[in-house]
């Protein structure tokens, strides 16, 4: 039996009929086409499918749809603003912080909900609150870096989650 | 010193804006019209015969469109390596591991796929299995392949000068053994695929793989479908490092759902199937003999290696080779034995895996040359800076060093690390260590007996003259080739990067034998290079003759054309060019002839403008059999050292900075070259600190997820400082050879140098995890007392 449940992601509003077992990953990816977050290992370990629900990263993957029912969801198409790039990706891309990029998504949510709450983090934060998210590729330092040059620069980020 | 003006920066990648926006496809975010969902059935049991499958009740199950097992699929044998194709699409008679594929279905939707798996009854007769190299080396044991008696997948001899008798005149002998366990891949996106069989006979397979052209040439085999039919494409890829460098059952299973259905299919890989399929690090075991003069000079090295290799070859046959043959260098060494022997076990195969083959190999020696270099109180860094190859040595395997920035390295790392200071001078607890290590280019033949090219490039320029697009079968799996490639591309024809696209990755763009031995920006950058020099000698060719000048005063920088002698007149040109694009808003304008005006005139006198290019290595030495395995064009080369601070009371180690330096040949892109080494050292550290499948004693995997199976986290890394060293490789493009592997080699013998310098104690198990070196202390404190 499905449910009718509506959200809102990146500010747009959606109504959708859901099965029960429907995560909210699998509807945002397959559902409503936003698949630019990730599925790595749909257990909650591998933090691909972060997105921002009410102000706090989940892990997508472990939400079920009908839960986020009434509620705001932020993806990583939702960073980008008509002034352009949001800082972190901008410097996500000059930092070399993306290789593969299959991890670069929930990174980016990850790292914009601590510059949110923590405008001047230290390395130690920076690598606390991406510790959920797991990269094999870079090595995290170019990440860490990239988050370390966006931040104490959080007023200028605007938008909200 | 010639300058650049594309490559050895730190241009920003070309796929970074769209992966970091999302837009990005991978293999899972595609879908097609009417497409099928596909899913495996695997074996549960790690060896049994195979009595009866009775499909009937998936069959029958609503919205179940195919189900296929070895009755529909055939019995082609395929592998990686011709020599060991052992490996059939579905099991038939047998099942040898825990997770063997037995058949497939295709359904509406994922759930009814599963739920049709799961009414496949298949019928068993249990069998003894074998789990380790002891029992399935024991006698009577039995046997997993009736034509490899002994379950002796494969076995290596070499020998190369006189090591019994140089031993025998060595001041110092040492025998250590060293153990390590299977590492996963632990790429992030797990493999999948869609499968399109069309109505014409043509198959289009979109699959998350490292090459391309082994996956086209594996299923047009296995399927019995002609090459040419059969078309794959490499979308984004999340992460290969060398488990998804082979075709796998699950790209057939989709290719012959399709085929039966005519639907498109698509499959992925769970977390758990990824553990599964595995195809990463073998567990190894090397016993190794080295002797040395009192001087500190290496004389012989006798290695005997064990490697318990799973239910099949993948590319085991390669691996048990290299081994052996990478410990050939980085140091001058006349004499060297190599006993390996891959065993066949009832386990998922293993395959390659960055450093493939030699990063236990590596391991194990450096931190016996250790040992040896503290016997003869030698500084670490001097007793290997004594011994070290310069560029033009050749192994006494015949691995040829046209380049090598070796001791650049350790000199690099030390000074960088602050080696004198630190080594012998720090707090109990606190321990410093070094290792070096060296990697191929890319193999120097292909996997498969082949005259071929290993790569071809097709660079064609747009007619209006203003993008140049550069067609490749290569594969970006994240590594960075293709930023690479348009660098490449960029710099020899003298435009800026943004006007260079690439497509890559799909096996209509022409042979590229794909992403792995790191071979990519050494084999495709020539190809690529080759294919845009072909570009520019036809458009400049077109402007010699519209201009009547001497094509040697003619160049091409930052997107125009470059006269050596001032008064060359080409208002004729430029009159033509504006001729055709009345009413456009972004005409050349100025004294300087651009790039796009002179494209298009060669477009008009030629046609369209295609560069090609190509390239195979050339002659490499090597006459012993095996010789291919090792052998490359070029050779990366690195140092490393590691801080590292141990809890006495816990075993807890803490790295707390790692120095490397790393041999590039020549830094296409600076910023990819350190991502590759700081992604090689994690890979390590992990590898050296936690990483192990662990089994029962049924052969299932315990931890086949990533809460249980740990990948090092961001907590977990410390401060990677990286060196660019540049040596200028004479066979690579522009200088250029590997990073991607090469960097992984020192990691864990540095690892093990550092802990051994902070205890006092030796480890020659692998992972170091706190409870092993817990107990280590206390055995070393309980002797003491």
């Amino acid at each position: 039996m499905k449910t009718l449940i509506s959200l809102i992601i990146n500010d747009k509003e959606y109504e959708v009929a859901v099965e029960p077992n429907r995560t909210l990953s699998d509807l945002i990816r397959y559902d409503l086409g936003l698949t630019g977050t990730k599925k790595g290992c749909e257990m909650g370990e591998c933090g691909s499918c972060t997105v921002i629900l009410d102000g706090k990263p989940v892990n997508s993957c472990l939400v079920l749809a009908v839960q986020a029912d009434g509620r705001y969801v932020k993806t990583v198409e939702g960073l980008e603003t008509e002034e352009g790039l949001h800082p972190l990706q901008d410097a996500f891309i000059r930092h070399g912080a993306i290789q593969c990029g299959f991890c670069t998504s929930g990174m980016l949510l990850s790292a914009k909900n601590l510059l949110e709450n923590n405008a001047n983090p230290d390395e130690t934060e920076i690598r606390r609150a991406i510790s959920g998210n797991l990269c094999r590729c870079t090595g995290y330092q170019k990440i860490v870096e990239a988050i370390d040059s966006v931040s104490g620069r959080t007023e200028k980020m605007g938008g909200k989650s | 010193m010639t300058s650049f003006a594309v490559i050895n920066s730190r241009a920003s990648r070309i796929d970074a804006p769209d992966k970091a926006t999302g837009r990005a496809m991978f293999i899972d975010d595609f879908t097609m019209p009417d497409m099928l969902w596909g899913a495996l059935l695997h074996s549960p049991l790690a060896h049994a015969r195979i009595l009866k499958i009775d499909t009937s009740r998936a069959k029958s199950l609503p919205g179940v469109r195919a189900v296929i097992t070895a009755k529909e699929a055939g019995l082609v044998k395929y592998g990686v390596s011709p020599a060991r194709y052992d490996e059939t699409m579905f099991c038939h008679d047998r099942v040898r591991y825990v997770g063997d594929e037995i058949a497939a279905v295709a359904a509406v939707d994922l759930e009814t796929a599963m739920e049709a798996i799961s009414l496949i009854k298949v019928e068993y007769e249990e069998l003894p299995a074998v789990l380790t190299i002891e029992e399935a080396m024991a006698d009577g044991a039995p046997r997993l392949h009736d034509e490899y008696p002994g379950n002796m997948c494969a076995e290596v001899h070499h020998e190369f000068g006189d090591v019994e008798k140089a031993l025998a005149a060595c001041d110092i002998v040492r025998t250590d053994t060293m153990q390590s366990k299977r590492q996963d891949g632990g790429f992030i996106e797990p493999q999948g695929c869609i499968a399109d069989f069309g109505k014409r006979g043509y198959l289009t397979l979109r699959t998350a793989t490292q090459v391309p052209h082994y996956v086209q040439r594996t299923i047009a085999m296995v399927l019995k479908l002609p090459v040419g039919k059969v078309r794959v494409i490499k979308p984004y890829v999340g992460g290969g490092f060398g488990p998804k460098a082979e075709a796998n059952p699950m790209e057939m299973s989709a290719c012959l759902l399709s085929m039966k259905t005519g639907k498109p299919v698509k499959m992925n890989y769970s977390r758990e199937e990824v553990f599964l399929h595995s195809r990463a690090r073998h567990s190894f075991t090397h016993t190794m003999t080295t002797g040395a003069k009192k001087d500190g000079t290496i004389m012989a090295l006798k290695n005997e290696c064990y490697l318990e290799g799973g239910a099949y070859s993948s590319f085991g046959i390669a691996t048990v080779y290299y081994a052996g043959s990478l410990l050939g260098g980085p140091y001058k060494m006349p004499n060297m034995q190599y006993d390996g022997y891959r065993i066949y076990t009832n386990k998922p195969a293993c395959g390659a895996q960055r450093g493939h083959g030699g990063v236990i190999a590596r391991a194990a020696w450096e931190q016996q040359l250790d040992v040896i270099a503290e016997e003869l109180s030698m500084d670490p860094v001097e007793f290997r800076l004594k011994n070290m190859m310069v560029a033009g040595d050749i192994s006494c395997n015949e691995l040829k060093m046209n380049s090598l920035g070796m001791r650049e390295c350790i000199e690099a790392v030390r000074d960088g690390s602050g080696w004198k200071k630190k080594k012998g001078k720090l707090p109990k607890g606190k321990g410093i260590g070094m290792s070096c290590g060296f990697f191929v280019s890319g193999a120097g033949y292909s996997i498969y007996r082949s005259d071929t090219y290993h790569c071809t490039v097709t660079t064609r320029v747009s007619e209006d003259g203003g993008t140049v697009h550069v067609y490749t079968g290569s594969a970006e799996i994240g590594q960075g080739s293709d930023t690479t490639f348009a660098m490449i591309t960029a710099e020899t024809l003298g435009i800026p990067l943004e006007w260079v696209r690439i497509s890559s990755g799909d096996t209509d763009f022409g042979v590229d034998l794909g992403a792995y031995s790191s071979r990519q920006t050494l084999m495709t950058g020539h190809a690529t290079k080759e294919a845009a020099e072909d570009i520019r000698r036809q458009i400049l060719g077109v402007l010699t003759r519209e201009l009547k000048v001497d094509i040697a005063e003619l160049d091409v920088k930052d997107g125009y054309v470059v006269f050596k002698h001032e008064g060359v007149d080409f208002s004729d040109l430029r009159r033509r060019y504006l001729r055709e694009h009345r009413g456009w808003k972004d005409q050349p304008e100025g004294d300087r002839l651009t790039f796009r005006e002179a494209a298009r005139i060669a477009y008009l006198v030629r046609g369209s403008i295609i560069g090609k290019g190509k390239y195979k290595p050339q002659n490499l030495g090597g006459g012993h059999k095996g010789a291919a395995v090792g052998t490359s064009p070029a050779y990366g080369c690195s140092a490393q050292v590691v801080e590292a601070s141990v809890d006495m009371d816990t075993g807890q180690i803490t790295l707390e900075k790692m120095t490397d330096a790393h041999d590039c040949g020549f830094a296409i892109n600076r910023t990819s070259v350190e991502g590759q080494m700081q992604g090689s050292l994690m890979m390590g550290l992990g590898e050296a600190l936690f990483e192990e499948v662990i089994f029962d004693d049924k052969g299932r995997i315990m931890n086949s997820n990533f809460g249980e199976y740990k990948l090092p986290t961001a907590l977990d890394m410390p401060d990677i400082e990286p060196i660019i060293v540049e040596s200028h490789e004479p066979y690579g493009p522009y200088g250029a050879k590997e990073v991607g592997e090469g960097a992984i080699m020192p990691t864990i013998p540095a690892i093990l140098n550092a802990v051994y310098n902070a205890t006092g104690v030796r480890f020659w198990e692998l992972p170091l995890t706190p409870e092993k070196v817990y107990r280590a202390l206390k055995q070393k404190s309980r002797k003491k007392k």
